[in-house]
């Protein structure tokens, strides 16, 4: 009874009306905005411009106040990643009033592609085993990556708000060292190497509460279990890297203990 | 007088969580399973202006009402009690000393007409209801009431909660800040907000806006507006200099605290990859909500779905509804396990009824 989904066509924010080498291509539509890969900025070099549209229902007023605090909230962590050393991209423009955010355009895979390829066809019912987890696959190494990643930026006091393996980018490395001999074999581990970057902080806060980050690493957990179900147990590593990284971490895995039993479930109130 | 092979199954259901006290008729169609609305009457506690309703009043009010509205719903169906399959009460989620004395009456027609019980979840109660009205198949649930503020969708047997308030519900933030304003609690102050909201819109007051992924809080707006509330009666000007009436805080308040509902709704959406939407719960009759959740959707090419206030506002008939769709699956609440709850979660039902 519903009416169908007819093909929304979007209209361009207004600073990719203009000029530029290569027409604008929308990657990413969500809840939140649009992302547009775009040569605008610089010409040689392809950026990503993340749009939050007006939305309609809110009053205007309203509606400009919170797409200016929060194009500006995410450039502010962004920026403060980048100079502490947490592997996110650059900003290169902004217009929080006008809505958009131009950031490094990174030329890679999510991390969960990465995995899914890693993990290829293997059925449902064979998950990694115990034997396995302890196993120093390339798959594994890329748990710990991500573990260092999450760690960095805890570090610098920044909560992304919604980590997952698809807000996680690989960018590969440069080509000679992972040539293996088989080719498939090379493939696959080509598949889930690459530096892990990573993206979507339109959700971030700052904070240096165990319990926010703890939180952070929860979602993440859940997301990766719901993701991945067959190589759940290789998230271990993650908390291992994520130790290794970030001196404050066995307060927040204790706190993660809490977090888990509660959920984030409330008992309610009628 | 039925002389059809199949008899169609009625079922009585018996509310008084919060306020409402209401009592349903419904019967489903032994063939299409077709819910038919025979009776749906309600009788509404409302105290004066500047106060809320006390469990402990809000319970004799059920108490003293129970057998006239009870009587009522049965004569306006035109159903004598022996035609009935069962009876439905809420079990919960709601306030404790209303509950009980609906859950102990509905226990007394169990026994006097010697029919079984069914304790139904509210929250159930209020989307298989909003389900069957409107026809919408699958949505996301937007349920928003004095007591309850959930996005909800449905997935393998269970109505699972995606977001939800963090600390009051949205309703329960209108509700004490029409005690602030001490405007009429009559026929319900989230009515009289709104028609006082019509007037406002000259400025829009900064109230805070606080929204964590698909959850939501309300408290700390409920406190700004508060002390807005108050500087205007002590005939001071607003933060930037502005006057602004008791409309305009109405305005500025619904204007807010939508905005984060329909932004939690959409964030869900986007999530489970649906584009319809349906809204209940006693907040979900304002228009002003409709309206802007209807402008969300359109821009995702989707609908919403909404109902008016016999079914938006806590009523009887949507407990017999879900209580006979579970009882129909062969389900059944035994006397002495026929408690209330206080707290009672809508993703602990079993939905055995969908697919």
């Amino acid at each position: 009874m519903a009416a169908h989904a007819a093909p929304v066509e979007f209209a361009l924010p207004q600073v990719l009306t203009y000029p530029a080498p290569t027409p604008p291509i929308l990657v990413a539509q969500g809840a939140e905005g649009r992302l547009y890969k775009t040569t605008y900025i610089t010409p040689s070099l392809p950026c990503a411009l993340k749009y939050r549209s007006p939305k309609q229902y809110r009053h205007p007023i309203l509606d400009a106040r919170l797409t200016k605090a929060r194009i500006q909230a995410e450039a502010k962590v962004l920026d403060r990643c980048c100079r502490e050393g947490v592997p996110v991209p650059a900003v290169y423009a902004l217009d929080a009033t006008a809505g958009w955010l131009a950031m490094e355009w990174v030329d890679g895979v999510p991390v969960r592609q990465g995995i899914n390829v890693w993990l290829g066809d293997r059925p449902e019912d064979d998950a990694i085993s115990d034997a396995e987890v302890a196993d120093e696959t390339p798959l594994v190494d890329l748990m710990k990556r991500i573990g260092d990643a999450v760690g960095a930026l805890h570090r610098t006091g920044v909560i992304h708000g919604d980590l997952t393996t698809s807000n996680m980018m690989l960018l590969p490395w440069a080509d000679g060292q992972s040539n293996g001999a088989s080719s498939e074999d090379g493939e696959k581990k080509k598949a889930v190497g690459g530096d892990v970057i990573l993206i979507d902080f339109g959700l971030a806060t700052q904070s240096v509460t165990d319990e926010d980050r703890a939180v952070d690493l929860y979602v993440l957990e859940r997301a990766f279990a719901s993701t991945h179900p067959r190589a759940e147990r290789l998230f271990t590593h993650v908390l291992e890297a994520y130790k290794q990284t970030f001196k404050k971490a066995p307060s927040v895995i204790r706190k993660l203990e809490d977090v888990r039993m509660r959920g984030r479930k409330k008992s309610m109130l009628g | 007088m039925d002389t059809t092979k199949k008899k169609r199954r009625i079922a009585l259901g018996c509310e008084g969580s919060a306020n409402k006290l209401g009592i349903g008729i419904i019967a489903h169609d032994p063939e299409t399973n077709e819910p038919t609305v025979l009776s749906n009457v309600r009788h509404t506690f409302v105290s004066p202006p500047g106060t809320g309703f006390l469990p402990k009043d809000t319970a004799q009010h059920h108490r003293a009402f129970f057998v006239r509205v009870a009587k009522q719903a049965l004569a306006n169906a035109g159903v004598r009690p022996s035609e009935l399959d069962c009876i439905c009460y809420t079990r919960g989620p709601g306030m404790g000393a209303p509950l009980t004395s609906v859950a102990v009456a509905a226990r007394t027609l169990a026994l006097l007409w010697d029919k079984e019980l069914v304790g139904v979840n509210h929250c159930v109660g209020h989307i298989e209801m909003g389900r069957a009205i409107t026809g919408a198949a699958n949505p996301v649930v937007l349920y928003v009431s004095g007591g309850n503020t959930q996005v909800i969708a449905y997935a393998e047997q269970r109505y699972r909660i995606f977001g939800e308030a963090l600390d009051i519900a949205v309703g329960n933030c209108l509700d004490r800040f029409a005690r602030t304003l001490e405007i009429s609690n009559d026929p319900a102050p989230g009515y009289n907000i709104e028609q006082l909201a019509k007037k406002g819109g000259r400025v829009l007051l900064d109230l805070p806006y606080a929204v964590k992924g698909m959850d939501c809080s309300f408290s700390g707006i409920l406190t700004r507006a508060d002390e807005l509330a108050a500087m205007m009666k002590a005939g001071g000007k607003g933060p930037d200099g502005e006057t602004f009436t008791q409309a305009d805080l109405c305005f500025s308040l619904q204007e807010t605290v939508f905005a984060m509902l329909v932004e939690i709704t959409e964030r869900a959406m986007a999530h489970v990859g649906s584009n319809q939407v349906l809204i209940v719960g006693g907040v979900g009759c304002n228009e002003r909500l409709q309206e802007m959740m209807g402008a969300m959707a359109a821009e995702r090419g989707g609908s919403v779905y909404a109902t008016d206030e016999r079914f938006c506002i806590d009523n009887g008939i949507m407990i017999a509804h879900a209580g006979l769709l579970a009882y129909e699956t062969g389900f059944k609440t035994p006397l002495e396990e026929s408690t209330c709850t206080q707290r009672f979660r809508t993703d602990e039902v079993f939905v055995k009824w969908r697919k």
